[in-house]
């Protein structure tokens, strides 16, 4: 792999021959335009050199091929909702954006599977699908936004994942342009394809292997019978111990998320949704399937709340209920903007047993860098989420919040946990990648990206640490989802 | 830390210590004699029910693992050998999944960490503990089903599930392909729906109540499933063929027209168990390029189980 794509200043030729394979229109040039592809919603921001909007596989391949004759490096984006910077274009990189292609091609009913374009957005697929009882399982908080393509790239998560696995379980297959303009279908419809997983490994190598035109997506049976409860308690230890005991029960719910005290007060501020805002956490739990088996675990995880010290057990009584309650969850990062105007969103996993010690010492790094901390996170999957909220006017926040967050990094890391649980390493983190793994576990990763692409030049940069920074990681915007 | 690796990294031994095979129970791939051999650690090293993962050395036997599993109500979704229980590693390195493969997932989504001994012999870790991680790329999902030629894994950390509350196995007779459409349409995340023609299996896993009324429907609306003890023995069809699912009922109504040997498939996912090879497959040059170059990186000179070709259609 060449570790030194060299990087030039976007070059008339190379704009010239874009317009020859797309339509003019669909290459944007422009400071005004493509300072808006300057960065994804992590605000860690670079520079685009030029964006393209392909419309088919093929101008997707023209535009490559050309990009590999220039060694100039490209990105792949779709809506932009990333949060590790992973979309952020470096120096001047090609931009191509997948947000054209956004069709869903075909849906078997049967077999419940699905061929889509990437820029397909990920509540559009689960909303095309609806009237045939299925729905696309992954569901980020952003899915009203975000694209498949980006949920391949990031083998996203979301509030359900927990029962039916993230992204990578749910694709069966990607069409994949690489880096020398060379098309390949990974994996199949077919439940063995020949070969390595190399579907597998594409997923989740935030666009360094090549960029997918088109993905066949798993799609799930919706369930008959759902309950969403709220229980709330009187300290977080007994909320994550909850958590905990809830699987060692033998019950994997559709959900288990928790929110801490300041994050309840500041979505009830919000939405009005009649939340405990006199506990220290609650835990938002959801049950689905058919209806025996749904009563049966609602009824337990009622018991073991309550035997955990849950003071109140609200379940929702009819759809309008469970949908505010799911919006309290979903919309707890808008309602953090009452608190303060600006905030930095960690993404790490730790052991569950391992939730409360973890949680503990996040308030403690908070408390010592006199920032304010939120906790609202997918619990059942140990995916924390500490959220530092403050004013980037008061001078020197900034440095308080990059040390208080890579505590909370390291913290997680050294509890036996894992760097991201479904943000990615993009450039936010590729510099704490030593810290989970040594020479030989980089060099093997290195390995799989030079497999993919030996000349370097898919969205370089990103996630394998290198000893130069390309961005610098700051504060994530307001309106970002997680 | 887990296991200590490096007595296995240390018979593995450098690149320049010639050809090796990893053997676990040879349920599903024999050793050659002229190469040698050497085994992975077992035993189970981390057993965290709340956490539904497990800690344990590749070389251990899948029989045992799921018995200490089954202790604390868990299991493994990991197939048997083909003769035999075999090794967590050897499942995870063919990568099969088994006729389960509809409600539990593929055995590739089993594997959360692999801590594994290169062409150098050096110990190298892939994944993370944890059942939610994207940090970096996943190599995991390359280590599963690539027959040892990228690595030998020494210890995995494997996701467990709960035993579900029952496991039903229901059989109606004269099914066409409607009536296994039927089932795959009105059964909610039936485990496993099997098919020969003319007969069709499905297992039911969850609350028993609701198998009962799920039956119930069926009997209503199709004609009524008879409870059965299991699934029907694959034992006389040997050979194995994946297609895409929808193909399944063209193939099988085919076979059976034809007379040309049975066949039973798994509706919904696309395996045909066969007691006669399929015609092989080529395999596309650029995925075929892709695999040489991952070679390249991981096994450069050949030297971890030689001789097995990851891009031929095997009946493994």
């Amino acid at each position: 792999m060449k570790s030194d794509v060299s990087v030039q200043p976007m070059s008339h030729t190379l704009v010239s021959r874009l317009c020859q394979v797309l339509e003019p229109r669909r290459v944007h040039t422009e400071a005004a335009d493509i300072d808006l592809y300057k960065r994804d919603a992590s605000n860690i921001e670079g520079r685009a050199g030029v964006v393209c909007f392909p419309i088919t596989t093929t101008e997707v391949q023209d535009v490559i091929r050309i990009c590999a004759e220039f060694n100039q490096p490209f990105v792949a984006r779709g809506s932009g909702t990333g949060l590790a910077g992973g979309a952020t274009p470096l120096d001047g990189a090609v931009v191509i954006s997948t947000a054209k292609m956004n069709r869903l091609l075909s849906v078997d009913p049967i077999n419940r599977t699905a061929w889509i374009e990437p820029g397909m957005l990920n509540l559009d697929l689960t909303r095309e699908v609806a009237h045939l009882g299925l729905h696309f399982a992954p569901d980020p908080s952003s899915q009203q936004s975000c694209t498949i393509g980006g949920n391949v790239a990031n083998n996203s998560g979301g509030p359900h994942c927990l029962a039916d696995g993230v992204t990578s379980s749910h694709i069966l297959a990607c069409e994949v342009v690489l880096s020398d303009g060379s098309l390949v279908v990974l994996g199949g419809e077919e439940p063995e394809p020949i070969g390595l997983d190399l579907r597998g490994a594409f997923i989740g190598s935030e666009g360094m292997f090549g960029i997918t035109t088109k993905i066949c997506v798993r799609l799930m049976q919706n369930y008959s019978s759902v309950k969403t409860m709220l229980m709330d308690f009187t300290s977080v230890e007994a909320g994550a111990e909850t958590v905990s005991a809830i699987i060692a029960a033998g019950m994997v719910p559709a959900a288990l998320e928790m929110m801490d005290q300041l994050c309840l007060e500041a979505v009830e501020a919000y939405i009005h949704a009649g939340l405990p805002t006199d506990a220290a956490a609650a835990l938002l739990v959801e049950v689905s399937g058919l209806p025996h088996a749904v009563d049966e675990e609602t009824e337990r995880i009622s018991d073991i709340g309550r035997a955990h010290g849950a003071r109140t057990i609200r379940v929702a009584q009819d759809e309008a209920e469970r949908a505010l309650l799911w919006k309290g969850r979903k919309t707890a990062f808008g309602a953090i903007a009452r608190i303060k105007p600006n905030y930095y969103l960690h993404d790490t996993v730790v052991p569950r047993r391992k939730l409360n010690e973890v949680l503990q010492e996040v308030y403690r790094i908070a408390k010592r860098h006199d920032l304010l901390v939120l906790n609202v996170f997918h619990a059942g999957d140990g995916n924390l989420h500490p959220l530092l909220v403050f004013d980037k006017r008061e001078p020197g926040v900034m440095e308080r919040v990059h040390a208080a967050g890579e505590e909370i990094v390291r913290v997680s890391v050294a509890a036996g946990g894992v760097l991201s649980g479904e943000h990615g390493i993009g450039l936010e983190k590729r510099d704490f990648m030593p810290l989970m793994f040594g020479p030989h576990d980089l060099h093997a990763q290195s390995a799989m990206r030079v497999a993919f692409d030996p000349l370097g030049i898919a969205n370089p940069f990103k996630v394998l640490p290198s000893p130069s920074r390309c961005g610098d990681a700051h504060d994530i915007g307001e309106d970002m989802w997680v | 830390m887990g296991l200590d690796l490096s007595p296995f990294a240390e018979v593995v031994g450098p690149a320049s210590s010639g050809s090796v095979w990893i053997a676990g129970q040879q349920s599903r791939l024999t050793a050659p004699s002229s190469i040698r051999r050497v085994t992975a650690p077992s035993g189970i090293y981390d057993l965290q029910p709340d956490e539904m993962t497990v800690v344990c050395g590749a070389g251990m036997s899948i029989d045992e693992l799921q018995d200490s599993l089954r202790a604390v109500g868990q299991y493994v979704n990991l197939p048997r050998g083909d003769s035999g229980s075999g090794t967590v590693g050897g499942a995870l390195a063919t990568g099969r999944s088994d006729i389960y493969r509809l409600g539990r997932g593929a055995t590739r989504d089993t594997l959360l960490q692999a801590r594994f001994v290169n062409h150098d012999g050096q110990v190298v870790s892939a994944g993370g503990p944890t059942v939610k991680n994207v940090s970096g790329f996943d190599l995991c999902r390359l280590l599963v089903g690539s027959l040892g030629q990228l690595g030998f894994l020494g210890e995995v950390i494997l996701r467990t599930r709960p035993i579900p509350q029952s496991s039903r196995w229901f059989m109606m007779s004269e099914a066409g392909p409607e009536i296994v459409e039927a089932i795959l349409r009105r059964v909610y995340r039936p485990a496993s729906v099997l098919w020969d023609g003319h007969k069709v299996w499905f297992c039911i896993e969850g609350n028993s109540r609701d198998c009962d009324e799920t039956t119930r429907h069926l009997a209503a609306d199709l004609q009524s499933p008879t409870e059965v003890a299991g699934p029907p023995t694959l034992d006389h069809y040997p050979f194995r063929q994946s297609v895409p699912p929808a193909e399944l009922a063209e193939l099988v109504q085919s076979h059976v027209q034809q007379e040309t040997g049975q066949l039973v498939v798994e509706a919904g996912v696309g395996i045909v168990h066969r007691q006669t090879p399929a015609e092989p497959k080529a395999t596309e040059k650029t995925i075929e390029l892709l695999h040489q170059r991952l070679l390249q990186q991981f096994n450069p000179t050949g030297r971890l189980n030689p001789g097995v070709s990851l891009t031929t259609v095997s009946t493994l």
